[in-house]
């Protein structure tokens, strides 16, 4: 039997080709072309090897930078996470009260990032801000422009706010889709509140967790634009993310070479982060 | 270990109760003793699973009472009860051993390891799970998961019910039978009161003693499989139990004597000085011979199941089902029909006349 042959099929697949070429091929392998030379303009490069990952990987800039990145991450997923559960269970089951919630919750996610970090920014101030006022007002020297604790305490309750509703929707979701059965069967088994939420409502909630786990892992690690226009990354480095410090490097000081080397590595540890994590939540799953 | 009984039981799951439809229950007075085999039978919607929530404890009554041993326990909750409930698919605990499974029930109420141990491997030994007992529980199949349910409802030695809401729903056909064998060897076994919820008459009349039938949130009759069978107190339960089901007639009563459409039928039935707004004679197709003269019909269609023949007919006032035996010689076109007269029943408005 002859097949038909007919390359016009090639044409479809044309603009997804074009598409994702310039939104992911062309600028990724820029960077990686920058990763191992050396430029001084003019479109003249030498050749460089492995230099700038070397330098970047013994650099106490970017040790430093990537530190503070896992703390924040840390700090926020080990509040955001349990957080976003509590209130998911605390939240109404049915009733106008439902829709109320889920309304308010999703308020902080609508709002652009850079608004988020302006409204803290002039919430926080400890002259005229309601934060920064208040917390003065009360005896507290607080002054997230000056005092690195205050500006990490800042950074991190904003993000706080923009974010936990997201965990909230999503164990939210989880929550609703347990068959009352479940609760039933638990009460008559007389187990405690804690035995319910340990044993049906957690593992339940397990892929949804996953989920949100990753997508705040991702988000916070990359975080960039909030604490850009609240702290922009100060006092000194205080709170200098690994992404505020990369555009440092890259657009301040305009070493591209090293900036590009750095890119990469923060996005292989993303990466392997997230497969890591995947599978280690995942592992179970196929069983059941 | 006690007597059930409810009283005046009634549930709405609305605010106000306006008209009879806005009760989900009305006025269930009913008596479980201790020991039995129960099934609670009825189509979906008509209240099962409601009521069998009350006598959890799952659910608050709006108006009644239920007691056990005289006692009443109308504000007690399920675990006060001492109640065992198995639902309509597996409801097991994902992260746990099936032995913790098992053991959950207990730990909850505080009892030593080496009963719990004792305990579960004994109920495990019952149900056959004794092979898996260490796996984890979510990787079974439907059948031991809801095995694993009911073992849940079994480790318990004091309790004074186990309910079962539909629990066959999610199994196989062929494991559905030996299942349910398994429940009544059960049930002898260890000797305790069970209410079973079904919709499916097969699985009701196999496995109890006393056949609950329930109809638009009221308790329609109660009785074994043969007294619902030969004698049904309500047009209901004369359609819904026997297959194909009863007969159900308009005919008309006049001092005493019922006819269908002009044709005297003969029963053992009083029906002098009542009156209806509706009344209606009810034969089972099993009690209907052909004969010489009496009920003219039309032949509709026979269908031959091997064992008995099923026999369509028409009369001016409908449809009628007659099974007869295989070696019966049926006749074709028009025919006449007789009922058998102890086995015919006239209804007033839904209900028996006696």
């Amino acid at each position: 039997m002859n097949k038909t042959v007919n390359q016009k099929a090639w044409l479809f697949v044309i603009p997804v080709f074009v598409l994702v070429a310039f939104n992911a091929i062309i600028p990724l392998m820029t960077v990686v072309n920058y990763a191992f030379q050396e430029t001084f303009g003019n479109n003249v490069f030498m050749w460089e090897g492995t230099r700038w990952f070397k330098q970047i990987l013994l650099s106490d800039r970017f040790h430093a930078a990537l530190g503070r990145q896992i703390l924040f991450t840390l700090i926020i997923l080990f509040i955001q996470i349990p957080l976003g559960i509590f209130i998911a269970l605390t939240m109404p089951k049915e009733g106008i009260g439902v829709s109320v919630c889920l309304v308010l919750m999703s308020m902080p996610l609508l709002i652009p990032w850079n608004v988020v970090g302006a409204m803290w920014n002039i919430f926080a101030l400890p002259d005229i801000g309601f934060l920064g006022h208040s917390l003065n007002a009360l005896g507290f020297d607080y002054n997230f422009t000056q005092q690195s604790g205050d500006a990490w305490f800042t950074t991190v309750l904003m993000d706080v706010w923009h974010w936990t509703s997201l965990v909230v929707l999503l164990s939210y979701a989880g929550l609703r889709s347990i068959q009352p059965a479940y609760y039933q069967a638990a009460e008559i088994d007389g187990a405690s509140r804690w035995s319910v939420f340990r044993h049906i409502e957690l593992p339940k909630m397990k892929k949804v967790l996953t989920i949100a786990i990753l997508l705040r892992f991702m988000d916070s690690f990359m975080i960039y634009t909030e604490p850009f226009v609240l702290t922009g990354g100060g006092p000194g480095n205080a709170t200098a993310f690994l992404s505020i410090d990369l555009v440092k490097m890259a657009l301040g000081q305009f070493d591209l070479g090293p900036a590009a080397a750095m890119s990469l590595i923060y996005f292989f540890i993303v990466l392997t982060v997230c497969w890591v994590f995947y599978n280690l939540m995942m592992k179970n799953e196929g069983q059941s | 270990m006690s007597k059930i009984s409810l009283k005046n039981l009634s549930h709405s799951y609305l605010n106000s109760q306006v008209n009879k439809e806005d009760w989900a229950l009305r006025n269930v007075n009913i008596d479980w003793n201790d020991g039995g085999a129960y099934a609670l039978l009825g189509p979906s919607g008509c209240g099962k699973t409601t009521l069998l929530n009350i006598i959890s404890g799952l659910l608050n009554p709006t108006e009644g009472q239920i007691l056990f041993n005289d006692e009443d326990v109308t504000n007690k909750n399920p675990v006060e009860r001492n109640i065992a409930q198995i639902f309509q698919f597996p409801v097991i605990y994902d992260t746990m051993t099936v032995f913790d499974n098992l053991a959950f029930p207990l730990k909850n109420r505080g009892i030593s390891e080496q009963e719990i141990k004792n305990k579960v491997e004994e109920i495990a030994e019952m149900l056959e799970l004794t092979s898996t007992l260490h796996n984890r529980a979510s990787g079974l199949t439907a059948d031991g998961k809801q095995k694993i349910s009911l073992g849940r409802g079994l480790v318990r030695s004091d309790v004074n019910v186990i309910m079962f809401d539909e629990p066959l729903t999610v199994i196989d056909p062929h494991l559905k039978w030996i299942l349910r064998s398994k429940l009544k060897e059960l049930h002898q076994k260890i000797n305790r009161t069970m209410i079973y919820v079904t919709h499916d008459q097969t699985e009701a009349l196999t496995f109890a003693d006393q056949v609950v039938v329930m109809h638009e949130a009221e308790i329609v009759q109660i009785g074994t499989p043969v007294e619902l069978f030969e004698k049904p107190r309500h047009t209901f339960v004369g359609h819904f139990i026997g297959s194909p089901g009863m007969n159900i007639l308009p005919c008309k009563i006049d001092n005493g004597a019922i006819s269908i459409n002009g044709n005297m039928i003969e029963t053992k039935i009083d029906t002098k000085d009542k009156s209806f707004s509706k009344t209606e004679v009810g034969i089972r197709p099993e009690f209907i011979e052909f004969n010489e003269s009496g009920l003219p019909v039309k032949i509709l269609k026979v269908s031959n199941t091997g064992r008995y023949k099923i026999i369509d007919t028409e009369s001016e006032s409908g449809k009628i089902k007659v099974i007869a035996k295989s070696s019966t010689n049926i006749p074709t076109g028009s025919a006449f029909l007789n009922f058998k007269k102890d086995y015919t029943y006239v209804y007033g408005d839904n209900w028996i006349i006696e």
